[in-house]
């Protein structure tokens, strides 16, 4: 699994996608930390970049490396590899070298402005950690819709759907439903909703860490008891980890049961 | 400024008076003639001074009816030993109290104690003093042409059912409080029923509840004030004619923190503040020609927040910077103008050049005007979603209000 | 060697093996045919363990394969499109295929033989289509691995190379070799296989000798024999 894991890696590290991505995060570092020096701005700014941005790249680049990469996949199934291993690999390698994009692009402009000795660090690794976090879970989901559709077309649309479907729909269905019984208390049924998506989850992570989490009000602090505690945050951080493990776990056993 | 000159011309007289009297000097210390401040009182008669030596004094009820003046000399301790009793209890004209430091004064569910208790009291001064661990510092009652200056309060309030407030004014006139720092108390200032009184200079800061509390308190003034990291920076209720400019509301930032709560209040001019990181920066609950100019709202939550029906409000020449939403409002905003302010997430152009922008600024958004209906959806905060329906509605409003525009936006901050 | 017994297996509602029983139980090289669709890519890939049959078994050496992968590590297989990572290197392919098998190989012989000296340093994206199918071959022949199995392997070869194919294919069978073969080039399979196994409709159609074929149609040369059975079903 480590040489699969190594060789999508630095296959990967060598596209000129990957050299974007990672230049896209540096120069937007070096940027937000031009115009402003306030890095808790600076982090704000960044989260909602990351909570739109990591998902839509880890599908976009899920679904494609899964594409290009079909003969050589066959290749590899060929070989004397289980087809666990192959598939883990590659979706490790790709989760690896879109992270380290995002740790990397990030971390020098913010080291370069010395965040690292300034006491809003634990909120930027904080936010750095769950940008990777959704990079794991959404090339798992990307890799899943993949390893469903053999049509590229079909496949890449209904990746580019889930990532609509999580990032906006979602918050507009929550949004409607609550307008919708604005008489009835909300707070659980946010929290509920809240859970249920990633992106949502991370968002609200990141926001209950910042200062303006004053402004959630009410319901905020409903969250803020929940995710206070180290048992919301073990809770957060399962639920997170279930959607990486969930789809991993998918992605083993279609894999086992996939002709090629 | 009336009063200010009121008081200087009445001191001189006192003081005057005083010389020509032969005015006695009592000391009080542990090897002095008096060893407590109650016998040299005793002894004392209007005019005199009583000079109290360095020591622990653990009186209290010192009960004062007669013009003295009684200060403290390297900082004496006055110490309540938790009474439920107040240290200074006066009833007087004419009357210096300065250079004490109050400790230990009792906590009390049912009775009001404080370092100093003034009742009825006319043309006095209390200044210099420190207060430490005390319920209250101090309770003024129907008085009037009193100065409150320069004193040090701090206190450990922990809840507002068990704290009392740092000054505590009750059916007063005429009152200055200047240049007094208050900390952890349940209100930095309170006032209720006062007249005329002008607050300024103090430093208000981490008190519970509120750094002031104006209640049916009319005709007043506070300006230069810093009200920091309280509860609520400074609560203004059902009160009218209030003068409030050049003071500093920050980091008052909490679940249900404000800078400034204006609770139908009328014909008050709000000027020259500064508002910056308070969860909402001004919050207004049925309030009615008020004038706001030249405010400086910098990084709030909320930078106004409507609540109740306001009329005839008039906003211009105030600094929006960076907050999180420039204006929320629930029901009803008639009559009340915007205009020549300064938005920072104005878009607009000045093709003239004359620094006007020429297309209006609409600073309520359509997720601002979504919270306020449905508060829960603030949870949705920087959400893909949400940017997309402010976008937009920015660019074809729909459910914003077309009377709410700023029609004159500046295309540069004013600056302070 | 390989012994397939009762192979089925269909791609939703379409049936593409139907009860396949074939064994290749010496050394030799094979060539299964079969018009488009026939099956001899879904029957090469279930050896693979590519595709998993629904029904039936396929055993090497007496074990049963289905759901395994080690026994992958004798057999070579040259798969019938070429398309590599496009950011590798030759070399690094060479290397990684090394690697991932960790067995020993003899890719300098192969590097001379079709002249692929001066394409190592290059990246798979840059190479022509031929070029790349030398890799291919190369990828497949460097290992001593004792099943070869081609599918398709002259697509895009020059004559020189598909010369040296041959001569390889030759030198391995006399080594003792089992070696499956899917080819459309009849001309091939008349100089070098040793049995042909003629899959139509799922099913094994002919099973034999070359030269059984062709008497069996009484045709002269084995592309009209193939032509003859087509006709024969279809016509």
């Amino acid at each position: 699994m480590i040489k699969i894991l190594k060789y999508s890696f630095y296959d990967l590290m060598r596209s000129r996608w990957s050299y974007i991505y990672f230049l896209f995060y540096l120069i937007l570092g070096f940027v937000l930390f031009f115009l402003n020096s306030d890095v808790n701005k600076a982090i704000i700014t960044l989260l909602n970049i990351i909570i739109v941005l990591t998902p839509l790249i880890g599908t976009v680049f899920g679904i494609m490396y899964y594409y290009t990469s079909r003969e050589f996949t066959e290749l590899l199934l060929s070989q004397p590899l289980k087809r666990s291993t192959i598939f883990v690999g590659q979706y490790l390698g790709i989760v690896i070298s879109l992270s380290l994009s995002l740790v990397v692009g990030l971390g020098i402009p913010f080291i370069a402005y010395g965040v690292t000795r300034s006491a809003a660090v634990w909120n930027f690794s904080s936010l750095l950690f769950i940008g990777a976090f959704l990079t794991f879970i959404f090339v798992a989901l990307a890799y899943n819709i993949a390893l469903t559709f053999n049509d590229k077309i079909k496949g890449f649309g209904f990746a580019i759907l889930l990532w609509l479907v999580m990032a906006v729909i979602y918050d507009g269905l929550i949004m409607i439903v609550m307008m919708q019984y604005s008489d009835y208390p909300l707070d659980n049924f946010a929290l509920a909703a809240v859970i249920f998506n990633p992106i949502d989850l991370s968002r609200i992570l990141i926001l209950l860490k910042l200062d303006i989490s004053a402004l959630l009000g009410y319901t905020g602090a409903v969250f803020q008891r929940f995710f206070g505690t180290s048992m919301g945050m073990i809770i957060a951080v399962s639920i997170l980890s279930v959607w990486v493990i969930l789809p991993l776990l998918r992605i083993i056993s279609v894999a086992r049961k996939k002709d090629f | 400024m009336t009063v200010s000159l009121h008081m200087k011309v009445f001191l001189f007289c006192f003081l005057t008076l005083s010389v020509v009297s032969h005015a006695e000097t009592f000391d009080v210390c542990a090897s002095c003639d008096y060893i407590t401040i109650k016998s040299a009182i005793e002894k004392a008669k209007d005019g005199d001074t009583i000079t109290v030596r360095k020591g622990i004094y653990k009186e209290t009820e010192i009960f004062v009816n007669r013009s003295l003046v009684i200060i403290g000399k390297d900082l004496p301790i006055l110490h309540g030993e938790n009474k439920q009793e107040s240290i200074f209890a006066v009833e007087a004209d004419n009357f210096i109290i300065s250079g004490f430091k109050f400790v230990n004064v009792g906590m009390s569910y049912v009775k009001e104690i404080a370092g100093v208790f003034l009742s009825h009291c006319n043309n006095f001064s209390v200044k210099d003093n420190y207060f430490e661990d005390v319920f209250y510092a101090f309770i003024i009652h129907r008085s009037s042409y009193g100065i409150i200056e320069n004193n040090h309060i701090q206190g450990q309030a922990r809840d507002e059912s068990s704290s009392g407030n740092g000054i505590h004014v009750w059916k007063c006139e005429n009152i200055r409080i200047e240049r007094n720092k208050i900390y952890g108390m349940r209100d930095g200032i309170y006032l209720e029923f006062v007249k005329k009184s002008v607050i300024s200079d103090n430093h208000s800061i981490d008190n519970i509840r509120y750094g002031l509390h104006f209640m049916f308190s009319d005709h007043n003034e506070y300006h230069h004030n810093e009200f920091r990291t309280n509860g609520a920076g400074v609560a203004v209720m059902y009160s009218k004619f209030i003068d409030m400019h050049h003071n500093t509301f920050h980091f008052n930032w909490g679940m249900a923190s404000y800078g400034l709560l204006l609770k139908e209040i009328n014909d008050a001019t709000i000027e020259n503040n500064y508002f910056e990181q308070n969860t909402t920066g001004i919050n207004i609950d049925g309030c009615n020609r008020i004038r706001y100019r030249s405010n400086h709202f910098v990084r709030n939550g909320w930078a106004l927040k409507f609540t109740g029906g306001c009329y005839a409000n008039v906003f211009e020449y105030n600094n929006f910077n960076f907050n999180a939403f420039d204006l929320a409002y629930n029901g009803r905003l008639n009559d009340n103008r915007f205009d020549g302010n300064y938005w920072s997430e104005y878009v607009g152009y000045d093709l003239d050049r004359n620094g006007i922008g020429d297309v209006p600024y609409r600073p309520v958004k359509l997720f601002s005007f979504i919270v306020n209906r449905t508060p829960e959806t603030i949870i949705l905060m920087r959400s893909l979603f949400i940017d997309i329906i402010n976008f937009s509605e920015k660019v074809s409003p729909i459910f914003t209000p077309d009377a709410l525009v700023d029609n004159h936006p500046i295309m540069k901050p004013i600056v302070w | 060697m390989v012994e397939i017994r009762q192979l089925y297996k269909s791609f939703g509602k379409v049936s593409v093996l139907e009860g396949i029983d074939l064994s290749f139980d010496q050394s030799g090289i094979f060539a299964v045919l079969g018009p488009n669709g026939s099956g001899k890519t879904t029957l090469i890939k279930c050896i693979l363990g590519m595709v998993i049959p629904q029904k039936g078994d396929i055993s090497i050496n007496g074990d049963s394969i289905l759901r395994k992968w080690n026994y992958r590590n004798h057999i070579s297989y040259l798969p019938q499109i070429a398309n590599f990572p496009q950011n590798i290197k030759v070399i690094e392919l060479i290397y990684m295929i090394k690697n991932l098998r960790s067995q020993s190989a003899q890719e300098l012989d192969l590097v001379e033989k079709f002249g692929l000296q001066p394409f190592l340093d290059k990246k798979l994206g840059n190479l022509s289509g031929g070029t790349r199918q030398k890799v291919n071959i190369l990828l497949t022949f460097m290992f001593d691995a004792p099943l070869i199995i081609l599918d398709e392997p002259t697509t895009g070869l020059d004559p020189v190379a598909l010369i040296y194919l041959k001569e390889l294919l030759r030198k391995e069978k006399d080594r003792g070799k089992t070696i499956l073969i899917t080819t459309h080039i009849m001309n091939l399979v008349d100089e070098i296989a040793d049995r042909v196994v003629f899959l139509l409709d799922g099913k094994i159609y002919f099973n034999g000798t070359a030269d059984e074929m062709k008497s069996q149609t009484g045709q002269r040369n084995l592309e009209h024999a193939i032509a003859t059975i087509l006709k024969k079903e279809y016509y």
